[in-house]
């Protein structure tokens, strides 16, 4: 194998991709041959990155595009020049439609979709639809949806459809209100005539329609007059959130698509040997089948319920998973052994540290889920899926059809945090749908998603800074990890592609945190390195991938520097920050959050900084680790230390909406929070001990900052960052700061807590655990 | 298979499903009643919370033969009905603070809010950082700041 690395990451510093671009802000688009109005704009492809942009670093070659998109994929492409747009339509009725091809899962991007339209098109927010769009594999390696980058992506060429679009209406209009298209304005979803006249969209949608499909050129508003871009926006699906009227892929109707369930090995992808009673379990009641599948026994029944008596019903004899025998010590001595040398030891003073971050789980709040409806010569999917291409693609060959019989619709999902990067459910929903011959609709229980679900890496980083009187020489760091799945598309190209191409995929988780780690400080040498091992698990990135770790470990060091050199923690980061909008939200989270206030002993502040994404962020929090406040009794819970404020300051460039940008900020800092104190797997002997909400510990109210300030600075450059996973590094970092200096300790395992288990491992088998039957005694 | 009668918002509804079958699998499977979701199924995500006549509890931890025909069940989907307005008025300070990120414990919290906010007002006593602790729904996205503001603007419109 030759070792090569590629620069085509979805993730890598990049700039939005431009539709053509023929002047300052004029780009070229499409009119589509359509009944009513349908504007176009090219989804171009991301330029490939250069790794000279991430660091100071060594760079890493990077590969063209070119050598990794398959010869006939380009072909087909070139065959079908309109095939790859993504468009714009105006109804009848005065709304305007667009299909994102992206994954919504909570992070904002229908709204601020609809946003970029709505300005662009000065139509109302409320009369802009966006729907999900269902695989569309001709846009090759642009639909997934990861690295925050729906927005940087999608800026440009969503606006120039919208652009064009109301260019053609103004054109129409000119007609039918017989006035120069230089003396329209469109206001509110009416085209307005220099006497007032006025003629609504809705009744121009068909009149502005074209007969042949025609190239056009549209130019952009200036940032100057945006009256709804960079205005903070109520959610587009708030309503139907709060009103039960969302749907997410289980509460679709799907005719004959019941509730199926998988039986679970007892370990880490263990495997079927025998099943002793197979066709006892098919009449229990409700029960209407029961098959064996590749990763476990499916069975299907009238209501979940009556699958969850099933599943624990079966007698089923399992061979050893793929992580036998295997715990937290085994794993660590495994990534011991992986790591790379530091090198010679330095001849000056040196801080020297090596951290550990357990096994996290990423299960969102939505067990992984799909619908299959398999026939003989075609299958439909629906699943919430961040690569959906991916699998239509896979899916597709594991039941022996053409890529064109299956079809993959792209739902809502309740979350991701990297989980629906992956299609595990929607590919064990086909089996078991082909397997069954009817519909079904799969759902894994709480404790399959947790045991058997996709997790965060266990990790090692060893970091050595050396120094020498107030002056930072070198700054190392060397982060051994279980191996991070990344087939899902890092670049979708490259995974459809993958089995052909002369690499592993070391070699793109390498490049991978290459392009995605930056280092914000001037530490003089500067080298970091990723190595991996073993492939064992079910991992996958989650929110952030990397950075929360890697930032961990550098911050907690950066404050020993600063306590070697007698400097003040921020004032030390602030002289050392080379950019100068990190700059900037570090010092503005100290003035705001007061640092360096007296606080009572058991107590502390802490403070952290993180760039990526074209972003800056940082973090300072305030936490409570008097044993009083540890100890507070929480029923089925973990208390721990308290962060009791948190201010956090963000700087994305262009944040197009910042009540978006907030929540995220919000959610990351729950993360980051989660992951310092209380979050994470215990492996003992090939499984997780975790099952449920009540084994794993992610932040809940007891655990959230009752004060919260969140500040968006002013936007220091015309074009958005990425956000949906930015704040998590730093506010990580900023609670591990915090408890180091409350505690008189640093950190260098974590979650702090790791090391008690603060629950009573639920069976294994049968592995799903009863429902209980005594919920009228917990009325409130 | 044995019958079971009760009220789901204001609804008098029959089912012909096994005494054992929790309500939260009676109200989605059966019945199509959405807005509950799923999240553990053991009582301790409480992303299914809905009312039985009008407290907070969980439908997956009830078997469907422990209702009564007289038992109300309220889910999200009816909760503005008991208001008889369009709204809740904890679901307009949801909307009011855009609350939700993915939505999906939302329906949960929101009725958990509810149930918290109407057993101060018995206790003749305001919302207190000890009530917001108190709740127990899991939001993954981390919603929980937002929740917490959402609920005293919630209480003092209810």
């Amino acid at each position: 194998m030759r070792p090569r690395s590629s620069g085509t990451t979805d993730r890598s510093p990049q700039s939005p991709p431009p539709a053509p671009e023929l002047g300052r802000r004029r780009f070229l688009g499409y009119v589509l041959a359509a009944p009513t109005l349908m504007a176009a704009a090219e989804l171009a492809p991301a330029p490939a990155a250069t790794a000279a942009d991430t660091s100071s670093g060594p760079g890493i070659p990077t590969t063209d595009i070119t050598e990794i998109v398959d010869l006939n994929d380009a072909l087909t492409l070139a065959a079908a020049p309109t095939s790859a747009l993504i468009t714009v339509q105006v109804n009848t009725d005065g709304t305007v439609s667009f299909a994102l091809p992206r994954a919504e899962v909570g992070q904002g991007i229908t709204t601020s979709t609809a946003m970029l339209i709505a300005e662009e098109m000065d139509v109302p927010l409320d009369r802009v639809r966006i729907t999900l769009a269902d695989a569309r594999p001709e846009l090759l390696f642009n639909q997934l949806t990861g690295a925050s980058n729906t927005t940087i992506s999608t800026y440009t060429p969503v606006r120039v459809a919208a652009a064009v679009a109301r260019g053609r209406l103004l054109e129409a209009a000119a007609i039918e209100l017989g006035a120069a298209v230089s003396t329209l304005t469109i206001k509110a979803g009416e085209v307005i005539g220099a006497a007032g006249d006025r003629i609504g969209i809705g009744d121009l949608a068909r009149k502005a329609a074209a007969v042949t499909t025609e190239a056009v050129t549209a130019e952009l508003k200036p940032a100057d007059r945006f009256t709804v871009i960079g205005t903070p926006q109520n959610r587009v699906d708030a309503l139907a959130a709060v009103t039960g009227r969302k749907k997410f892929a289980m509460d679709l109707a799907v005719p004959n698509a019941l509730p199926t369930m998988v039986c679970r090995p007892p370990t880490i992808n263990g495997k079927v040997a025998s099943v002793a009673n197979l066709d006892a379990v098919r009449t229990m009641p409700g029960v209407t089948d029961a098959v064996v599948i590749s990763t476990g026994v499916a069975v299907r029944a009238r209501t979940f319920g009556q699958c969850i008596d099933a599943v624990r019903a079966l007698n089923v004899a399992w061979r050893p998973g793929t992580a036998a025998s295997k715990s937290d010590r085994t794993v660590l001595d495994e990534l011991k052994a992986a790591e790379p040398s530091m090198g010679l030891p330095s001849v000056t003073p040196t801080v020297e540290e090596t951290f550990t971050f357990h096994f996290r789980g990423n299960s969102a709040l939505e067990p992984n889920c799909a619908i299959a409806d398999v026939r003989s010569d075609r299958a439909e999917i629906w699943s919430g899926l961040k690569s959906p291409i991916v699998a239509k693609q896979t899916i597709a060959a594991r039941l022996g059809l053409p890529v064109g019989a299956v079809t993959v619709h792209v739902t809502e999902s309740g979350g991701s945090f990297g989980r629906k990067l992956f299609f595990d459910a929607a590919s064990e929903a086909a089996e078991a749908s082909q397997k069954m011959g009817k519909p079904v609709k799969l759902m894994w229980h709480r404790a399959d998603d947790a045991r058997q679900g996709r997790a965060h890496p266990m990790a090692t980083s060893r970091v050595r800074a050396s120094y020498l009187g107030g002056t930072v020489l070198g700054y190392k760091q060397r982060h051994t990890s279980v191996a991070t799945d990344l087939s899902h598309g890092f670049g979708e190209v490259i995974t459809a592609i993958a089995a052909k191409l002369p690499v592993g995929d070391i070699g793109f988780s390498e490049t991978f945190f290459q392009l995605s780690q930056s280092m914000p400080y001037d530490f003089g040498v500067y080298s970091r390195v990723l190595n991996e091992t073993d492939k064992g698990f079910n991992t996958g990135s989650m929110r952030n991938v990397y950075s929360p770790d890697v930032t961990c470990a550098r911050e907690l060091i950066v404050d020993r520097l600063a306590a070697n050199m007698g400097k003040d923690p921020v004032r030390f980061r602030h002289d050392a920050l080379s950019d100068e909008r990190a700059r900037a939200v570090l010092d503005k989270v100290a003035d705001l959050g007061n640092w360096g206030r007296t606080m009572p002993a058991g107590t502390a502040q802490g403070i952290a900084v993180h760039t990526e994404y074209h972003a800056a962020n940082a973090v300072l929090v305030e936490i409570d680790c008097r044993p009083e406040t540890v100890n507070r009794p929480i029923r089925d819970g973990v208390a721990g230390p308290r962060v009791t404020k948190a201010v956090c300051a963000v700087d994305v460039g262009l944040a197009v909406n910042p009540r978006g940008l907030e929540a995220q900020m919000m959610g990351c800092l729950m993360d980051g929070i989660a992951q310092t104190l209380t979050a994470s797997l215990h492996l003992r002997d090939g499984a997780f001990l975790e099952a449920s909400w009540d084994n794993y510990f992610y932040t809940r109210q007891w655990n959230t900052p009752p004060e919260l300030d969140i500040v968006i600075m002013p936007s220091s450059r015309e074009k958005p960052g990425g956000a949906g996973e930015l704040g998590v590094a730093a506010a990580m970092a900023a609670v591990a700061c915090a408890y180091a200096r409350a505690t008189g300790t640093m950190p260098t395992s974590f979650p702090v807590n790791h090391g008690t288990l603060s629950f009573e491992p639920k069976p294994t088998v049968p592995p799903v655990p009863a429902s209980p039957t005594d919920g009228l005694d917990h009325a409130i | 298979m044995p019958e079971h009668t009760f009220r789901v918002n204001g609804e008098t509804v029959t089912v012909d499903v096994a005494d054992d079958v929790r309500l939260l699998w009676v109200l989605r499977d059966v019945l199509g009643v959405t807005g509950p979701k799923y999240g553990c199924g053991i009582n301790v995500c409480k992303a299914c919370t809905s009312h039985l006549n009008g407290k907070a509890v969980n439908p997956c931890a009830i078997p469907v033969k422990a209702l009564e025909p007289d038992d109300e069940v309220t889910t999200i989907e009816g909760l503005a009905d008991t208001v008889d307005a369009d709204l809740h008025p904890m679901q307009q300070a949801w909307l009011d603070q855009d609350v939700a990120q993915c939505g999906y414990c939302q329906p949960g919290q929101i009725m958990a809010a509810v149930a918290v906010v109407r057993r101060a007002k018995e206790e003749g006593r305001e919302i207190s950082d000890a009530d917001l602790d108190g709740i127990r729904n899991v939001c993954r996205c981390g919603t929980y700041f937002r929740i917490r503001e959402a609920i005293r603007a919630g209480a003092k419109a209810m």
